[in-house]
């Protein structure tokens, strides 16, 4: 009860600073030397994964241009080992929510042959409009239905799809109305709400299992962009140069400064930083009347822009994340920074005498870990454990008496009083004193995120401790953070599950320890851990288990 | 039939008759009621559940007085104008066994799916157990439905990994229910949609190739592939009633006009504003028979509900809301809990207001309430109130206040289903497996 379970499968000790910049240049001259090698790995799970809302609206825009309107939110998966991508491969779907994907496709499919797109959507006329037209549905069906099933369709699903376009064209005596039905069926496909990973025997390593191209096509596509391939990936896949080690690399460089990386990873980092529960905060309005819905977003958006310039556009440590006074201001956050600010978004340098510096000081973490109305050195500081150290915090006794902490003869003027009445309390203790000395020192900020220095008139101490090294404020709490060792290999593990959509099992430790030694050596740069994690052969490599090999007479019928 | 009263065979089955010949006949008896639709066809019995977080304090909650006629304590005073609908059980308990005390959770997934949990929700709920039995041929399997603003916030899974989504938003509700796809079943004219006949059709094609991935993928996928099929079957069953003039249904009126989103706040103003509008549409899609099974959730068992000038929301208040020593009971931590009985007033009372056959609406649902904890300050999951509204077309006695001795509230869910027409011979696992029906409700 009183030790964490640390869910990291790596146990290496911190890279001590002065080793480091030595480590870089031996990883760099074993790199040159092509001698970092990639420790033997089982592989994973060929996985059957639901598209999330955002993969499918991603997708849709992709294929059909950025006009189609669809407003869909599906729930989103359960939580697993820290994320939402990792419930993608035992998600189901109920009666109900497979109607709302009929519903958003029967939308999408109206609005492509609506003569408003159809001339961008649609790449031929039909010889009449009032009948069916074979050759002119096989050409949009065949188009569309590659990019949608991430491979090309088979003889007899084309056929089936021409078929069905055809007759439903003359029974309404329009083309364009078949053809939204064969379309609307289509975006219904079993293959389109579920991405169907398949294996194939890798020539390279007789015996062994690997990803087909297309499924490597997908999983690189979902992991990098949060979309299914592009033509481009695809083809890549077609002539079967994905599966070639130079033919890879070329389509990982090419995807890696894609503008599209940014949806990629602005998708991984709101599921690892658990913003899907910015639906639903709520502040009370009596205590917090500036923090509203429109607040609530835009914290979860000013993080997103900070990650995303900070990791992609100017490819910084990620490590510093959390040091960083570099962020984006908006009017809805600007009141709660009591600083002035212009419309819309833009770029923002916190003054060197702020008390705010890094991730942890923004409003999206202080508000998001607080109570509705007041803040929560517990919650924070079992949110700074489990989201960005990657630890398990044990839940509380079932029957705990929580009276302790709420004597009603004592009134505590600050949290800090509160929750050192958990330490009175052997039961209590052992968890909370690794959580709550950890949020302690983020005290001087309420639940909505804004700086104070009193509660009820009492001067705030936002003294604590993380592992062993003691701070004094907020800013002290941040760079303990970031020379915490387990803070980049957190990362290191999620990204990794996030890539082939599942929890990182005992089996992948070796893997994660050659990941955590290059991240280091390459000084933590977001852009060199995908390339280490998307080039490897874990990332490829399928374990021998009930893999759905494409069978040859389907593959052979390909068109 | 006439000369087995069902009151015998359950006399017969209480003193050790043979079960397995007494079940059958049970069902026999229990669905020959309800006065007919004007078309001829028998009323539906239907069968719906609400749910809300965080129990309630058992020294004014539980009435004194049991069976008919019993008292209202304060939590429960709003119950004056629905306590002869409702039965109220209290002291039932999640038993756990060897399974963990998961907070907020066991209790209310022991009385959902009869298993107390060791990870997540283990299997499907009831809801959608019964819905397999009644819900095949309505427009929609079964509905659920959340006040609480949150699409995640459902006590309904068809299976562990797959929940059925609430709906949260009025206007989105209302569009799905009574929008252009619905089909009044008043209606004077009917002319099938030639449009739909090709939808259809086409749907064909995606169900042939659903039944060949079907063979690629392994055991686990195949069964989520399979669960999938079944919600192909469901569109084409929807499909295939937009092309069949449907019959006439007197206590349908379908509201005329889409409803306008309200405020999503936790506040527990709006919350209540939100249940009663949704509770109106559950209700009408109910009447209309778009669904014979639904779900309400009024709050989540970590209620995050808010009360406005508190500080803290429902759950984290029944934690730290201190206890009244003259009241003896935590006084904020019962104003939620009297609000949330309020808003099952307003549930109940909904479906008294509409008129079918010789009674109401209400004569012919069985609605099944839980929650999660007996006493959320500790979580206990002993000391827990059910409560059922509604007489399932006659079959269910109502107004009775009944002490469970701390038995499983399987006890009421196996009862349900019973009067659901599922033939199970037993329900629920370990010591929350119940063969038992409770004879003390049934008429």
């Amino acid at each position: 009860m009183n030790s964490i379970k640390s869910s990291s499968t790596t146990h290496r000790e911190p890279i001590a600073p002065w080793l480091r910049g030595g480590m870089v240049g031996l990883a760099a001259a074993f790199a040159l030397a092509g001698c970092a090698r990639e420790p033997e790995s089982p592989g994973t799970e060929p996985r059957v994964s639901l598209v999330t809302t955002e993969q499918y609206l991603n997708s849709l825009r992709y294929i059909f241009g950025p006009g189609i309107e669809l407003q869909i939110q599906f729930p989103p998966f359960e939580r697993t080992e820290g994320l939402l991508a990792n419930g993608a491969a035992i998600a189901g779907i109920s009666s109900s929510q497979l109607e709302q994907f009929q519903s958003a496709g029967a939308t999408v499919a109206a609005q492509v042959v609506d003569p408003v797109h159809r001339d961008f959507s649609i790449p031929c006329k039909p010889a009449t409009e009032d009948a069916a037209d074979d050759a002119c549905a096989t050409q949009f069906l065949s188009k569309v239905g590659r990019l949608l099933f991430r491979r090309p369709l088979t003889q007899a699903e084309l056929t089936a799809f021409v078929e069905s376009a055809g007759s439903g064209a003359n029974t309404l005596k329009d083309f364009y109305a078949g053809l939204e039905a064969a379309l609307e069926a289509m975006l219904l496909s079993p293959e389109v709400l579920f991405v169907v990973e398949r294996a194939e025997p890798d020539p390279d390593h007789p015996g062994r299992l690997r990803l087909d191209a297309y499924s490597l096509a997908a999983r690189l596509s979902y992991f990098l962009w949060d979309s299914a391939p592009d033509d481009e990936l695809l083809a890549a896949a077609e002539s079967g140069e994905l599966q070639t080690k130079k033919g890879r690399a070329r389509a990982v460089e090419r995807m890696l400064a894609s503008p599209r990386l940014v949806d990629g990873m602005r998708a991984f980092f709101d599921d690892m930083f658990e913003f899907n529960l910015f639906r639903t905060v709520a502040k009370d309005p009596t205590i917090y009347p500036d923090f509203t819905s429109v607040t609530a977003e835009a914290a979860r958006e000013q993080t997103l822009r900070t990650v995303i310039e900070h990791l992609i556009v100017e490819k910084k440590d990620y490590r510093d994340l959390f040091t960083t006074r570099s962020s984006f201001m908006t009017p809805a956050l600007a009141i709660l920074h009591e600083t002035p600010t212009s419309p819309g978004w833009t770029p923002y340098t916190l003054p060197p005498d702020s008390p705010r510096m890094g991730l942890l000081t923004q409003i999206s973490f202080l508000s998001l870990h607080a109570h509705p109305g007041r803040s929560s050195p517990t919650l924070r500081g079992k949110a700074l454990r489990e989201i960005l150290l990657c630890q398990h915090v044990p839940e509380p006794p079932a029957d705990v008496d929580f009276s302790i902490v709420n004597n009603p003869d004592s009134h505590y003027p600050t949290q800090r009083d509160r929750v050192n009445a958990h330490s009175e309390n052997a039961s209590c203790a052992g968890c909370h004193k690794i959580m709550d000395p950890i949020g302690l020192a983020l005290e001087n900020f309420d639940g909505e995120g804004s700086f104070r220095t009193q509660e009820n008139g009492v001067p705030i101490d936002a003294s604590g401790e993380l592992d062993g090294v003691k701070y004094n404020d907020a800013a002290g709490l941040a760079q303990a953070l970031h020379d915490n060792a387990n803070l980049p290999r957190c990362l290191v593990q999620r990204a990794f599950s996030y890539g082939v959509g599942g929890a990182a099992g005992k089996a992948d430790r070796d893997f994660l320890t050659y990941l955590n030694e290059r991240f280091a050596a390459d000084d933590y740069r977001l852009h060199e851990l995908l390339r280490s994690i998307v080039l490897s052969d874990a990332f490829s490599r399928l374990r021998q288990s009930e893999s759905p090999v494409l069978d040859q007479a389907q593959a052979g019928d390909q068109t | 039939m006439n000369q087995l009263s069902r009151r015998r065979v359950l006399k017969g089955m209480l003193n050790g008759a043979a079960v397995t010949v007494g079940l059958p006949l049970l069902d026999c008896f229990l669905n020959d009621s309800g006065t007919a639709l004007a078309s001829g066809a028998p009323i539906p019995v239907r069968f719906g559940t609400w749910g809300y977080g965080c129990g309630a304090t058992s020294k004014v909650f539980v009435p004194k007085k049991y069976g008919a006629h019993y008292d209202l304590p304060e939590e429960i005073a709003s119950w004056a104008p629905v306590r002869d609908h409702v039965n109220l059980y209290t002291n039932s308990t999640a038993i756990l066994d060897s399974a963990p005390n998961k907070n907020h959770f066991t209790g209310w997934v022991v009385a959902r799916c009869g298993i107390a949990p060791s990870g997540g929700v283990p299997g499907e709920t009831i809801d959608a157990t019964v819905a397999k039995k009644i819900g095949r041929t309505t427009r929609f399997r079964s509905l659920t439905a959340t006040a609480s603003g949150d699409t995640t916030n459902t006590y309904s899974y068809v299976n562990s990994a797959t929940p059925n989504p609430a709906e949260w938003s009025p206007l989105k509700f209302y569009t799905r229910l009574f929008g252009p796809e619905f089909q009044d079943p008043n209606m004077s004219s009917f002319t099938p949609d030639p449009k739909v006949m090709v939808r259809k059709s086409v749907l064909s094609a995606v169900m042939e190739q659903t039944n060949s991935l079907m063979k690629t993928v392994g055991a686990a996928d195949r069964a989520r592939i399979d669960q999938y099929f079944t919600g192909l079957r469901q569109l084409e069953n929807q499909f295939n009633q937009r092309l069949t003039k449907p019959e006439p249904i007197e206590a349908c009126h379908a509201p005329g006009k889409a409803p306008v989103d309200p405020q999503m706040s936790k506040e527990v103003e709006a919350v209540r504003l939100r249940h009663r509008m949704m509770t109106e549409l559950m209700v009408m899609a109910v009447a209309c028979d778009q669904t014979r099974v639904f779900n309400m959730g009024y709050s989540a068992p970590f209620s995050a509900l808010v009360r406005a000038g508190y500080p803290k929301p429902h759950h984290t208040c029944t934690h730290e809301d201190p206890t009244d020593p003259e009241l003896g009971y935590q006084p904020n931590a019962s104003w939620f809990t009297r609000r949330t009985m309020e808003a099952w007033v307003d549930f109940v009372q909904a479906f008294t207001k509409v008129r079918e056959g010789d009674g109401t609406l209400l004569d012919n649902v069985l609605i099944y309430a839980t929650t999660d904890v007996g006493y959320a300050k500790t979580h206990t999951v002993d000391g827990m109130p059910i409560f059922t509204a509604g007489r399932a077309g006659g079959k269910v006695k109502t107004g009775l206040h009944i002490d469970m001795k701390g038995g499983s509230p399987t006890a009421v869910g196996y009862t349900a289903l019973r009067l659901m027409g599922v033939d199970l011979p037993s329900w629920g696992t370990l010591s929350n497996e119940t063969s038992e029906v409770m004879h003390e409700i049934l008429v």
